[in-house]
């Protein structure tokens, strides 16, 4: 789709805008989200669904259960958890789309080549 | 949604580890062919974005609450094979780092969640979009309408995964009433947050949501009217000119 003449924000002013409010929802907004039980683990605690159930293997870590290790306040516990969860996922899903990217660029480059060989 | 360990045997959860592992590498194939580096750091982005709403639980019902699950929202916005991989990437560090999800587990929840998200709400969403109106609003109205339905089709997927290798002894049938009917609920949410987040996207960034990218929008409608008119007013023009002079 053409970009709009009036609307259109620069690529890096977007990613910052973006990235900002990924930020703010898991620092300022995560802390007062719902501590309910999510549905499925609702519905498996009514039927029963849970009694094979053991706790994850990195239940001891210092993140488990959005909470930093050693921070008392959950508020801010679970805030400074959210960053870090924003920060790792954006890291670790950059890495991966370069490197899908990348993968791409080695076979446009061999495309070529391979053509001329033959 | 998140499934934690031991709620699914293990033979079935290392089936969905390898139906998740296929379904990853179509998708980094997929994705190698339409990835361009603008859209790097974007696709990027919505992982985080995604992760910080999935922290969002919003009350469904009694003591029960529930979060978007994001794979309509990330494969409206990146495109559906981008989409899995950002659902997974954000299920990994969720397992990994936070213990949201059995390890076990994330091979059942990328197949519900990811490839059942991102796949099944982007077919969904393509065919609401193909009914209706050519515009904008349809994008944001079918993205929502299409996450909306991913929380129960995920939900059915478990129900399925529960019959297959399910640790309870709760029947099917009433697992799948109580899946189905909690996650109508949820998709709501997660209908209203998808499109509300492609809209503000569409305003500012049109360019960016995959999901309006592909679609014969009414833009070159608009531009053949629009062109018209000048075509029209500057005939006008000249022959007014030729009168006056």
């Amino acid at each position: 789709m053409a970009r709009v003449k009036s609307a259109s924000v620069s690529t890096r002013t977007f990613a910052i805008a973006g990235i900002a409010i990924a930020l703010l929802l898991a620092f300022v907004v995560a802390p007062h989200a719902s501590s309910s039980p999510d549905g499925l683990v609702k519905v498996a605690a009514d039927q029963g669904l849970d009694r094979g159930a053991h706790p994850s293997a990195v239940a001891g870590g210092p993140l488990a259960g959005y909470a930093v290790n050693g921070v008392h306040d959950t508020t801010v516990s679970t805030g400074v958890a959210g960053i870090i969860g924003v920060a790792a996922t954006g890291a670790l899903g950059i890495v991966l789309f370069a490197g899908v990217r990348a993968m791409r660029r080695r076979r446009d480059a061999s495309a070529p080549a391979r053509a001329g060989a033959g | 949604m998140h499934i934690p360990d031991g709620f699914i045997n293990g033979s079935t959860s290392l089936a969905a580890g390898g139906v998740a592992a296929g379904g990853i590498a179509i998708s980094l194939r997929q994705a190698a062919k339409t990835l361009d580096d603008r859209r790097v750091p974007i696709a990027g982005l919505a992982a985080s974005f995604v992760f910080a709403v999935q922290m969002l639980n919003f009350p469904v019902a009694a003591g029960t609450s529930g979060h978007l699950l994001g794979g309509v929202l990330a494969a409206v916005l990146v495109g559906p094979w981008a989409g899995v991989l950002c659902v997974t990437v954000v299920l990994s560090v969720q397992s990994l780092l936070f213990a949201d999800g059995g390890l076990s587990a994330l091979g059942l929840n990328v197949v519900n969640m990811a490839l059942v998200g991102a796949l099944g709400g982007y077919a969904i969403f393509l065919a609401l979009r193909a009914v209706l109106p050519a515009t904008r609003s349809s994008v944001a109205l079918a993205s929502g309408f299409a996450a909306a339905f991913a929380p129960p089709l995920a939900a059915l997927v478990f129900t399925l995964e529960y019959a297959v290798g399910g640790n309870g002894a709760a029947s099917i049938g009433k697992v799948a009433a109580a899946m189905v009917g909690v996650h109508v609920l949820i998709g709501i949410g997660e209908g209203a947050i998808t499109a509300m987040t492609v809209s503000a996207v569409l305003a500012s960034r049109p360019d960016l949501v995959h999901g309006a990218a592909t679609m014969p929008t009414m833009r070159p409608r608009r531009a053949a009217i629009v062109g018209a008119i000048r075509k029209i007013t500057a005939e006008d023009h000249a022959a007014f000119e030729r009168v006056g002079s």
